[in-house]
């Protein structure tokens, strides 16, 4: 399966083993894109059961689209694809913090009423759970909202 | 250990040690009197909303150790009124002092105050969140009171959901490994988040819905106030209110060096008949609150080390 989807592309990215749940929203993150998008959900997958996989021409992840995916698949794996093949692989990792990436959920929280940005602290990787740096409130991976 | 220009933001970002020297310079202060420590310095106390204890405390403890006080004490009176940024406000007000006290009603502004300060920020209490020098003082008054904090047994009563001073003080005494007891209503329990750190750090615990559960076994009684408008049923309040009240009969089989705390000022939760007895110890922790400020004045502001 993996292979016909990677060769469909000349230049890209590949985001693979993202939960099923996540797929869409992953996408969504990801915004609107110019080039060919192939989707694709409920795939076999050895590590995690069954899994989405997003393939994007000509789109090169930066590093908040990383944080972001992070959040919502900790387990991803990002293939970079250059002349139709895979260049580079790598896993998505749970940074130590998250800067502008997440909303802070307390409505109290001075980030959400003056415009100071936000940063919250990785406390725990797996399950994720995030400290905000500002009000201080741990927020687990079920309740964070992105930015 | 050099406290000089450091902001006192959160009890959190405090180490074992470094609490253990706050409290020790605290001590040190109340032995002698330094009043020229802080001379020519100048205090910024920015009162966003009113405290008239915490600003008296703070501004006293300034000038006894020979420093100025400049500031508000309602946001109302300021710019701030007038829609200018917190952000903005510390960037002018750090010009006019060595260093900014800060009560805020939003949650983590004192953290924002010192990321724009380039003078030091202490906490006077953000929101909801944190109030580190009333923790400070807490700690200092369980030394006090038992000449160690260490290997203590507290009982903690009352709104432990929403006390901002109770889950500080719990946060504070899991690194002394003292075992807590926690007293509350259902509705008002200690919230997850805080067990599961102590679960974390094997803290011994144990969580009830009446003070006489564990009255007899505590070397300290924390007492906090229960607010109706907490319950979402009006009918619950009226069922356990009297629950919380701590009144002398409860004393009759208690340990001889149990002290009660409160960090005032109470309602009715503790009565007065109790002041009488040698267990009521809030008076004398709140007079701790100057030896404490003093302290972290002293130390941020580089008059000790
Ligand atoms: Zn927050």
């Amino acid at each position: 399966m993996k292979k016909p989807l990677v060769g469909e592309i000349g230049f890209g990215t590949v985001i693979d083993h993202i939960p099923c749940t996540a797929t869409f929203k992953v996408l969504q993150l990801l915004g609107p894109q110019d080039d060919l998008v192939v989707v694709g959900n409920h795939f076999s997958s050895m590590k995690i059961g069954k899994k989405g996989i997003i393939k994007i021409a000509n789109k090169i992840l930066t590093e908040k689209e990383l944080s972001k995916i992070a959040v919502l698949a900790p387990k991803a794996t990002v293939n970079v694809i250059n002349n139709g093949k895979v260049q580079q692989k790598y896993k998505i990792t749970i940074p130590p913090q998250f800067k502008n990436v997440i909303k802070c959920i307390n409505p109290n929280c001075i980030s959400n009423h003056e415009n100071s940005g936000t940063l919250f602290c990785v406390i725990s990787a797996n399950p994720l759970r995030v400290k905000c740096n500002y009000c201080e409130i741990v927020i687990d991976k079920e309740e964070i909202q992105l930015q | 250990m050099n406290f000089k220009g450091k902001d006192v933001i959160s009890i959190d970002d405090f180490s074992k040690s470094e609490i253990i020297h706050v409290l020790k310079t605290a001590e040190r202060l109340e032995k002698k009197a330094m009043p020229n420590i802080l001379k020519g310095k100048i205090l910024g106390t920015l009162f966003f909303e009113p405290s008239t204890r915490t600003r008296l405390s703070f501004e006293s403890s300034m000038k006894q150790l020979g420093g100025n006080t400049i500031g508000f004490a309602d946001a109302h009176a300021t710019s701030v009124s007038k829609g200018e940024t917190l952000h903005d406000t510390i960037k002018m007000i750090e010009h006019y002092s060595d260093a900014i006290v800060i009560r805020h009603p939003l949650d983590g502004a004192a953290r924002l105050a010192a990321e724009a300060a380039s003078v030091p920020v202490i906490n006077a209490g953000d929101g909801k969140n944190q109030h580190p020098t009333q923790t400070l003082l807490d700690l200092f008054t369980i030394k006090k009171a038992q000449g160690k904090i260490s290997n203590l047994h507290v009982g903690i009563v009352g709104d432990l959901k929403y006390g901002r001073t109770v889950h500080s003080l719990t946060k504070a005494l899991s690194h002394f490994h003292c075992k807590l007891s926690f007293v509350a209503p259902p509705a008002l329990r200690m919230p997850v988040q805080i067990i599961r750190e102590l679960e974390e750090k094997n803290i011994v615990y144990s969580e009830h819905e009446r003070t006489e559960d564990i009255i007899s076994d505590v070397d300290i009684l924390y007492c906090t106030r229960i607010q109706r408008e907490r319950f979402p049923d009006p009918r619950e309040y009226e069922r356990v209110k009297n629950s919380y009240i701590l009144d002398v009969p409860l004393l009759k089989n208690v340990k001889k060096n149990l002290k009660i705390l409160h960090p005032l000022p109470r309602v009715n939760e503790v009565t007065t008949a109790v002041d009488r007895t040698p267990y009521a110890y809030y008076f004398q922790q709140a007079s701790h609150g100057i030896p404490v400020r003093k302290a972290i004045l002293a130390l941020v502001l580089g008059g000790l080390r």
